[in-house]
């Protein structure tokens, strides 16, 4: 089975205009919304406690609450996760109870409204780690960039290392942009999920790069623009099917993987659509308007090698 | 024609057995099962085992199996409920002086677990358990340095007749003002003598003359390197006393300790048992003066005011006679005169001849316990985080000496047998060196454990499946070969994972799912270029070589550029996301060689050694 029945000669390349305006686009939107909105930091970042427990049967939402301001919680929020079962419940800091306590706290009240609760969980970071974590993540983010400018330079050439990294950036953008936008819980697992979509897209990105190179080094006729286009074109069906078949997987997990990895599964879901998108259209351009030629690519040789290989 | 060297094919059978081997022990059950170990003086040997299998018979229990093991006896249950019910009997059995735990262990045949071969190792959110991790407050371990240092600069000067206007501290230093500069002069010579690592400064500000001893660099590190280590080492003490299996006391970055403990119900009674640092005084109680006069605002100097739990007044003398960190050991019992739950105490050499002394010159009067409790909480204070420390202290006894003693001796007034016990745990794992403070917990159920599990598991099955297919129907006879280093790929991972022993977490499983999907990326790359050279004509085996050796070095920068990724998550990650790290990376590695080496092999077999017309891809 293919899924081009002949070789495709698509001329992404002199859609660029087209692709640019959208991409331009998204990022506006995307960080206008990271600007206005914000992200919804989950507790690994803003700090705070959170507590899931399991019901026996279904329990509803107005009983715990009136339970746990009862008990003195009444700026809990509190809602439902994964099945009606199950109760979230996030809780302010309190001025005379010890941070790491405040759990116990609910979690008891918990039982006073059921015997037969179950603790499933406990999430309590304190302010000073969130603000760690908040910085750490960011540094990781540019280590990784950085990294990857770094080896993408020596393999490549510099202008490729941008390239790569400006669709990188753009993948990043627009991923966080979405979980803005839509107010979906950011937290760890979900900034590890931007950390491999950058892992990802550039594993795409490489692939293209990889053909760009080669055709300029073998294709004796052509211009750079027409180089990049066939060379899109014939990577294009490995492009998709590799997206296709990681798309599955995240999907399954997406699907079955439980409640908690949600997130997680999202960002790579978008991260994957966005990257595959990217390095056909951003990452691509990109080297074309910084004018790499064929003069850039070719080897290096030494002179005297050259004469050697004359028989 | 295509065909591998034999010593190719060799090494991709051999990887594939040792694979297949060390994956193999995560496919047995795991037995519920009982780690009972010892404390203190007491032994774990054939005796043990003898008592325990008699309670559990009287009982009516019966066990899959025992063995001793690193001097732990491990009792075997087939079903949990067994495992649960047989904890009192064998509580009762054993006594005080050994602890048990619940754990699992997997039941492996006698020749796999020979070959060292051992299931994946669990992280927290998968088995349930707590996590915490402390922080250390250095700020007040230099403080209490510095103090230290300003009250031996005290009796060293005053020993050596040297006046000084005043002692004190400020900032990292210790200050001592002096009159003149000759008397300055002797004593930062005297100082600087008796205490090498205090860096000495001498300073000239108008009538004053002053000294300045400050910690060295070197000498604050190694006072924060002291409290780090003190602190896990109570912490350790503490965690044992509480009979969990395969408990984690790991030092993280400079002031930070993580602790994990797996299976643990109760984190509350955890968190009271960490976070709290307690410590005892003896005091002599003030009977000269009077308590209501105290109350009102008159308090004698050389007294102070306290309080009993019942919220009693009492005036007690401000010298302490023994301090908390002078105990060497502290056990609960029973008080044989009146049956009241006790602690019994013993002391060091110091505080053995202090506490005789004291007794000795005061018998018939009363003497007080204090128990001081330090707990630190970082708040929220106009958006910045300020920490408040809150020190607890009350008098948990009192009662007139009636005899003199020493080195051992025993603290009643508790008020029950749990109260005397903790206590005890607390005195035993000694004063903590600095405050610490829980700054982070998350605690797993052991229910919501064993579904992450479920669906963990469930997710990669069907990721696998649907990836599977579709390689299948794609690319036919090729995309079978795919699928086969695709299941390899699979079990090399759980293979390399139990054989590290790293961690595996739920975001550990999501990287596996990851890579199922990405592995064969590098099969794609293949497929493609042998499609793609028998288009231009090539013979069927020429495309096979060409399109392995094309897709080569693009396979490898591909995959290089993900390893960046996966290392710098791993060097920034925590817990759960380093375990994603290492298994995206493990899973890259191994997928490399599955979907490089190992696929190759494969199509060799099937159409290296012959002439074919053409190639099902």
């Amino acid at each position: 089975m293919q899924l081009f029945k002949r070789e495709t000669h698509i001329d992404f390349m002199g859609k660029r205009k087209l692709a640019m305006i959208l991409s331009i686009l998204l990022i506006v939107v995307a960080l206008g919304s990271i600007v206005a909105k914000g992200l919804n930091l989950g507790i690994d970042f803003t700090g705070g406690t959170l507590v899931e427990v399991g019901f026996p049967a279904a329990v509803e939402l107005p009983s715990v609450r009136e339970k746990l301001s009862a008990e003195g919680f009444g700026d809990a929020v509190v809602q439902h996760f994964g099945t009606s079962r199950d109760v979230l419940i996030r809780l302010a800091p309190q001025e005379d109870v010890e941070s790491a306590e405040l759990s116990d706290h609910a979690f008891s009240a918990m039982q006073g409204l059921e015997s037969s609760a179950d603790l499933r969980r406990v999430e309590f970071v304190g302010p000073q780690v969130g603000d760690e974590l908040t910085e750490d993540g960011g540094l990781a983010m540019l280590y990784a960039l950085i990294g990857i400018l770094i080896y993408v330079g020596l393999r490549f050439e510099y202008r490729f290392a941008v390239g790569a990294v400006i669709a990188l950036i753009h993948d990043v953008i627009i991923t966080i942009g979405i979980f803005s936008l839509f107010q979906v819980e950011f937290d760890l697992p979900v900034l590890a999920a931007v950390l491999a979509v950058i892992g990802y897209s550039l594993n795409d990105t490489i692939v293209v790069y990889d053909r760009i190179r080669e055709n300029f080094r073998k294709i004796r006729k052509g211009d750079s623009k027409t180089i990049i286009n066939s060379s899109l074109n014939q990577t294009l069906s490995r492009t998709l099917v590799t997206s296709m078949t990681t798309l599955l997987v995240l999907l399954s997990l997406f699907f079955f993987g439980g409640e908690i990895i949600h997130g997680f599964a999202l960002a790579l879901i978008v991260g994957v659509v966005v990257g595959t998108y990217s390095s056909i259209y951003v990452a691509g351009s990109a080297i074309l308007m910084m004018g790499v030629s064929k003069a850039d690519l070719m080897p290096v040789k030494k002179e005297d090698e050259t004469a050697d290989e004359m028989p | 024609m295509n065909r591998y060297p034999l010593w190719k094919n060799l090494l991709v059978a051999v990887v594939v057995l040792l694979g297949g081997l060390y994956a193999l022990p995560n496919i047995f059950d795991q037995d519920p099962s009982m780690e009972v170990s010892a404390q203190r003086d007491a032994v774990i040997d054939l005796a043990t085992q003898t008592r325990v299998e008699a309670a559990l018979q009287k009982s009516g229990i019966s066990s899959k199996g025992m063995s001793i093991n690193n001097g732990k006896l491990l009792v075997r249950f087939t079903t949990s409920e067994d495992q649960l019910k047989a904890m009192d009997p064998i509580a009762a059995a054993l006594g005080e002086n050994y602890t048990q735990a619940l754990t699992l262990l997997p039941d492996l045949p006698g020749w796999l677990s020979g070959l060292g071969a051992e299931p994946m190792y669990l992280g927290l959110d998968l088995r349930g358990g707590i996590h915490v991790l402390i922080d250390v407050d250095m700020e007040a371990a230099l403080e209490q340095a510095l103090e230290r240092y300003s009250s031996d600069i005290r009796t060293l000067l005053r020993g050596e007749k040297v006046r000084y206007v005043r002692i004190g501290r400020e900032g990292e230093a210790v200050i001592v003002k002096f009159n003149n500069a000759v008397k300055r002069d002797e004593a930062s010579e005297i100082i600087g003598e008796e205490f090498r690592s205090l860096v000495m400064e001498d300073l000239d500000q108008g009538e004053d003359f002053l000294v300045k001893a400050s910690l060295s660099p070197s000498d604050s590190r190694e006072v924060k390197k002291f409290a780090l280590q003190q602190n896990i080492t109570t912490l350790r003490n503490r965690v044992n006393a509480l009979g969990v299996s395969e408990p984690l006391i790991q030092q993280q970055g400079d002031r930070r300790i993580v602790v994990q403990l797996p299976g643990v119900q109760d984190p509350a009674k955890v968190k009271d048992l960490i976070g709290a640092t307690a410590t005892l005084e003896y005091r002599l109680a003030d009977t000269e003066h009077s308590v209501e006069d105290a109350v009102n605002g008159r308090v004698p100097p050389g007294s102070r005011l306290y309080r009993e739990r019942d919220g009693q007044p009492v005036l007690l003398k401000k010298q302490v006679i023994v301090t908390g960190d002078q105990i060497v050991d502290a056990s609960s019992g029973f008080d044989q005169r009146s049956g009241q739950p006790s602690v019994s105490v013993s002391l060091d050499g110091i505080g053995a001849k202090r506490m005789r002394r004291m007794t000795n010159e005061n018998v018939g009067k009363p003497m007080a316990v204090v128990f001081i409790e330090n707990r630190t909480t970082t708040r929220m204070v106009n958006g910045q985080p300020e920490k408040v420390r809150s020190k607890v202290e009350e008098v948990i006894s009192i009662a007139n000496i009636l005899e003199p003693f020493g080195r051992r001796f025993q603290t009643t007034g508790l008020d029950s047998t749990e109260e005397a016990h903790d206590l005890a745990l607390l005195l035993r794992a000694g004063a903590l060196a600095a405050p610490i403070e829980i700054v982070e917990e998350r605690t797993i159920g052991p229910s919501l454990g064993q579904e992450n599990i479920d669906q963990g598991f469930q997710s990669v099955m069907i990721g696998l499946a649907l990836v599977m297919v579709f390689m299948a129907v794609y690319y036919r006879v090729f995309g079978l070969v795919a699928d086969l280093a695709l299941a390899m790929n699979l079990i090399l991972v759980v293979a390399l994972l139990s054989l590290l022993q790293a961690t595996l977490t739920l975001p550990g499983i999501a990287g596996i799912v990851l890579t199922v999907g990405m592995a064969v990326d590098a099969n794609v790359l293949i497929f493609e270029r042998i499609r793609e050279e028998i288009k231009n004509g090539s013979t069927p085996q020429a495309s096979i070589q060409a399109g392995y050796e094309k897709a080569f070095s693009t396979i490898i920068d591909a995959n290089v550029t993900t390893l960046i990724a996966a290392i710098v998550l791993f060097s920034f990650g925590t817990g759960p996301i380093k375990g994603f790290a290492i298994t995206l990376a493990l899973g890259i590695l191994t997928s490399m060689f599955t979907a490089i080496v190992g696929t190759r092999a494969v199509i060799n077999l099937i159409y290296g050694r012959k002439r074919v017309k053409s190639l099902a891809v």
